[in-house]
């Protein structure tokens, strides 16, 4: 909706508060522009876990003790879009609690579209342009269900894998891969029985693997037990050298998946491949 | 095709969901469905959420019990060009004019608004004073919002007054 001004007066307007010309750049960045922001080295928290864990609740809960400490928080919450409609049904925000009421929180609902590569050649920009316009804390929400769901989270430089209890086997959130990227992970609704045995279970599972372990932490975004010292980990967390380097390799996946997907000769070399005139192979050498 | 909403006979949860609109492969528009003030049924308002996803446009829903302050809030930080205020309060008459000029005040003017609920008759002539584009009410069917929304969006594209802070003389039906 950026009308009457121009991308530079509209960068400039954000970069000194306004709130609404921030919002319009984001969509701007969200339908394909380009903004250059500077270098600022952006503060970035990606969360995600299985749908129905407390994601939202617990973000905000994060949201609130960063506010008490003077940090002004913006959350990019990513949902799905509908494969039939296009259409998408963002709610992730009305789990967030107080976040409506202040002005140290910006809280924007992305839709995955159906982008080439998903969100992900839009979400450097934006959270450029956040760390640009003073927002100290960004947080990326995904549902963390599938491969395209990693690779938004890879997008920040520290990965918060909330879990919780009664969800089966620890075997499926292995199976997703997102286990190896977690710094942390949080097992959420510590207020119910069973939460312990899910904490224990995801210790023994991630205690096999050669990999420095990601602390486990029990926290109840319901009643707020445990989400100081949850706070305390994100914050002194410093990253590993392997994960970091499991995250650029998502995103230069990404990257290249946006590449393929953007190719001019796409539909043809599709087409190609189908009736079987070329090979796989020679269908990817001949897009390079 | 077109999805009653309401009490309508014969009308089951599965048959709404089955009756969906036809599939257009691109985002529509964004649009935020808010819940004003100290009103708890959001049935309607989550029925509307779903069929305007449907319809192809991007729907953030805010939740029950908000201020008209927040509701400006959540417009401004999803960009949205559309609001849908639901109320079955009976405080439509205050919070949806403080919602309307909150919004003209932080210069969202091009935003189109329109209302449901339980909104009499007799108090759309004043809402629609205010700039409220469109009243539906119990039976509405979800593809005339959606034809609504088509019009609006056809009016924001040809640069006609569509939006709260523009000219308010025109209005849905």
């Amino acid at each position: 909706m950026a009308m009457g001004l121009n991308a530079p007066d509209l960068l400039k307007s954000a970069l000194s508060g306004n709130r609404r010309d921030l919002s319009r750049i984001l969509t701007s960045i969200e339908n394909g522009s380009s903004f250059e922001v500077g270098t600022q080295d952006p503060w970035t928290l990606g969360v995600t876990g299985p749908p129905g864990v407390g994601k939202s609740s617990l973000i905000g809960r994060l949201i609130s003790s960063w506010v008490d400490r003077g940090e002004r928080v913006a959350v990019l919450a990513v949902d799905p879009s509908s494969p039939n409609s296009g259409g998408a049904l963002l709610a992730d925000r009305l789990r967030m609690g107080a976040i409506d009421s202040g002005d140290s929180v910006f809280v924007r609902s992305l839709a995955t579209r159906n982008h080439p590569g998903g969100l992900s050649s839009c979400l450097s920009p934006m959270i450029g342009c956040l760390a640009a316009c003073g927002w100290s804390r960004i947080v990326i929400e995904t549902v963390g269900s599938g491969q395209s769901e990693i690779r938004i989270v890879a997008f920040a430089d520290k990965v918060l894998l909330v879990d919780g209890p009664d969800r089966g086997d620890t075997v499926q959130a292995e199976k997703a891969g997102i286990m190896e990227l977690a710094d942390i992970i949080a097992i959420n609704k510590s207020d119910l029985p069973n939460s312990q045995q899910a904490a224990d279970s995801v210790r023994s599972a991630i205690g096999l693997s050669q990999v420095p372990q990601p602390p486990v932490h029990l926290v109840s975004a319901h009643d707020g037990s445990g989400v100081d010292e949850l706070l305390e980990a994100i914050e002194s967390c410093s990253g590993s050298h392997l994960r970091g380097r499991l995250r650029t390799r998502e995103r230069m996946l990404s990257a290249w998946d946006s590449r393929l997907l953007d190719h001019p000769r796409l539909n043809e070399v599709l087409d190609a491949v189908e009736t079987g005139s070329i090979t796989l192979d020679e269908a990817v050498e001949s897009l390079k | 095709m077109s999805i009653p909403v309401g009490n309508a006979d014969g009308l089951t949860p599965h048959r709404l969901l089955e009756d969906c609109p036809p599939t257009p492969s691109f985002v529509e528009m964004r649009i935020v469905i808010a819940k004003p003030g100290l009103d708890g049924h959001d049935r309607g308002a989550k029925v509307i959420a779903r069929s305007l996803r449907d319809g192809g446009h991007e729907v953030v829903y805010t939740g029950l019990r908000k201020t008209p302050e927040e509701i400006v809030r959540i417009v401004m930080d999803e960009d949205a060009s559309v609001l849908g205020l639901s109320t079955l309060s009976g405080a439509h008459d205050v919070l949806v004019p403080a919602i309307c000029n909150k919004l003209r005040e932080e210069e969202l003017s091009e935003v189109v608004v329109f209302a449901g609920g339980i909104i009499p008759s007799y108090d759309h002539d004043s809402l629609h004073d205010q700039g409220v584009r469109a009243i539906f009410g119990p039976g509405a069917r979800t593809s005339e919002i959606l034809e609504f929304l088509e019009v609006a969006s056809q009016r924001i594209k040809s640069g006609q007054p569509v939006g709260i802070g523009e000219n308010s003389g025109w209005r849905w039906g």
